[in-house]
């Protein structure tokens, strides 16, 4: 069983090849958002330097979301163009589960932080209970105070990983009331080769989050942001029609 | 590529020359299309879907939303495409996509889509310019037609006056200042009450109207005789129906849609009849979603025959944007030995005939 991992939802464009419980290669950088230009370059070098055949894979694990729109779009198409050319099922791997899933094995609550930007984080809950890894709070995109609380509320040791570390660790500091710590760099950001093994765990398991190519979409965890203003300005006409118009800010 | 060996190519009679089959995506805007297309000029199919029904709520096309309904179509189109033309990518030779001009976002779906289909399958990709593409829909139900010829791209987003001197060889007359011809319809269309989007519906309510009823700007550009402008148009437009509110006067929205449509086609005509008597060039094409507005399709009709020159257009399915008219216009570059690398980019902004 081989399967072809491809990263592209924030900063790091990163793909790998799993094969039998083995990551044969992975590249990562985490480094400028470029992906239209180097995802593809990259996985071509990584098939190349492995040699490795497309054509030899199993199964395309993607990272589907949340995170930037434009990158996971860019991951998701270049998987859906993969999967329709070589008749190979996509394995639709949550973003925020595939950073948690860096952490295997810790005995703390992991807490996956994407900066998601307008003052909001794509985050989740994660602990580890033998050799699986069981999600406490699924990935969704809140403000942080309203993690910190839920972290707060369960009064276990946590670890923080993901991008939003270094934009939000001054509110950490000051609002976590349980004992925390930070991932290190190799742990702290999305990789394709965590991707793929997350993505092999479902296959194995009736193949959940296992999707066509064709029916391949990235979940967003947002609406965009004209449909927002609609159902905002929907809400307000709702609102001002009973009563007078106040306050309604949607959020 | 000489113009002779592309004749034959697309003429039937040498069997000497393999067929050239092409896989062409489109997804600079808000269709997402897909199309198999043989030796530059026989469609074996054209798929597009759709999104207008999705952006008329909001008045126009939502970028977010169009990348967002790209990404959930395109496979089926692009199988969709292959199964109509009864083919296989094994069976194809190249890949073409348009990479720009268009919407950033919308341009990526197609780009990384075409690039990883090609990279899998070994496939050649051929990178298309989204106007080019436009020019190049007339091809396909003219195969008479060759270069050097005259093209007027009117549609939401373009107004270029471009001499076609020879396959992939595009030196642009003529370009819009401010708004494009399609935007204008769009404006005014959203002006007296007809929405989104503005063009068609524009052309049929203008057959009931007066064309000469209320006597609009015909702008031109001071110094750039092939040049247009026509957001002073719309303005015009926007301040008559704005008087006659104040006034009281009664509003005629048949009149005011003839006698705009009637500013525009009288512009574009005359500049096109222009530029070709200038360039001596005998042949006049149509290109663009403006193209399928059957005013200005009947007077540059007129005008053409009055001075002797030919004129094509394509159907109005051609007209829209399509990956049809993308395959045209990617085989022509196939042959010239035009290849796009796996870092291909959309570029939102291309110019025309940029390489």
């Amino acid at each position: 069983m081989k399967i072809l991992a491809i990263e592209s939802s924030g900063l790091v464009a990163s793909v790998a090849l799993w094969s039998d419980g083995c990551l044969i290669g992975e590249f990562t950088t985490n480094f400028k958002k470029t992906h239209s230009q180097t995802l593809l370059p990259m996985l071509d070098q990584l098939m190349t330097t492995i040699g490795v055949e497309l054509s030899e894979c199993d199964a395309i694990a993607v990272s589907a979301g949340p995170g930037s729109f434009t990158g996971l779009r860019i991951g998701s198409a270049t998987a859906k163009g993969l999967g329709l050319a070589l008749d190979l099922p996509i394995i639709e791997v949550p973003t925020v589960d595939g950073i948690a899933y860096n952490l295997f094995g810790t005995d703390r609550v992991v807490c996956p932080l994407m900066d998601a930007k307008r003052q909001q984080v794509y985050t989740g809950l994660y602990t580890f209970d033998n050799d699986k890894m069981a999600v406490l709070s699924s990935q969704k995109a809140v403000s942080i105070t309203r993690i910190l609380e839920e972290i707060n509320a369960l009064g276990r040791p946590v670890i923080f990983n993901g991008d939003g570390v270094p934009v939000y660790k001054a509110i950490i500091e000051q609002d976590c009331r349980v004992p925390y710590c930070f991932a290190p760099a190799s742990a702290a950001a999305q990789r394709a080769g965590t991707l793929a093994s997350l993505a092999a765990v479902y296959w194995k398991d009736q193949k959940e989050h296992v999707v066509s190519a064709r029916d391949h979409q990235p979940d967003y965890l947002r609406l965009s942001q004209a449909e927002r203003e609609l159902a905002a300005k929907q809400a307000a006409k709702a609102v001002a029609s009973g009563q007078d118009a106040g306050e309604n800010k949607n959020e | 590529m000489s113009p002779e060996r592309c004749h034959t190519a697309t003429g039937n009679i040498d069997m000497d020359d393999k067929d050239v089959l092409i896989l062409a995506i489109e997804s600079s805007c808000d269709e997402t299309a897909a199309a198999v297309v043989k030796n530059g000029r026989e469609v074996l199919s054209n798929v597009i879907s759709s999104q207008i029904e999705l952006h008329k709520l909001y008045g126009g096309v939502v970028p977010e939303i169009a990348s967002r309904k790209h990404i959930e179509k395109i496979n089926q189109v692009i199988e969709e495409a292959l199964d109509t033309a009864n083919v296989t990518l094994d069976d194809l030779d190249a890949v073409g996509v348009t990479y720009g001009p268009g919407l950033v976002g919308a341009l990526l779906v197609g780009v990384a889509e075409a690039k990883a289909i090609s990279y899998a399958k070994k496939l050649p990709l051929v990178g298309v310019h989204h106007i080019e593409g436009h020019i190049s829909a007339n091809y396909i139900e003219n195969k008479d037609l060759e270069p050097p010829f005259l093209c007027m791209v009117v549609s939401g987003g373009h107004t270029h006056l471009v001499l076609v001197k020879d396959y992939g060889k595009y030196e642009i007359l003529g370009r819009t200042r401010d708004d494009a011809a399609g935007e204008a319809f769009d404006k005014v269309a959203r002006a007296i009450g007809l929405g989104y989007p503005g063009g068609p519906k524009i052309d049929k309510l203008s057959r009931e109207g007066n064309p000469k009823a209320i006597d609009f700007p015909k702008a031109h550009v001071d110094g750039a005789p092939l040049d247009f402008s026509f957001s002073g148009l719309k303005s015009s437009v926007l301040n008559y129906i704005n008087s006659c509110k104040m006034k009281g006067e009664e509003i005629i929205p048949a009149d005011i849609a003839a006698s705009f449509q009637e500013a525009v086609v009288s512009v574009i005509v005359e500049k096109t009849i222009m530029a070709a008597k200038e360039y001596g060039i005998d042949k006049v094409c149509l290109a663009g979603g403006v193209a399928s507005n059957s005013a200005l399709r009947n007077r540059m009709k007129e005008c053409c025959e009055a001075q002797y020159l030919k004129f094509y257009y394509p159907s109005p399915v051609l007209c829209t944007d399509n990956a049809a008219m993308i395959g045209a216009a990617a085989y022509y570059e196939y042959l010239a030995g035009s290849r796009a690398g796996l870092d291909l980019n959309a570029v939102p902004n291309l110019k025309i005939g940029q390489r």
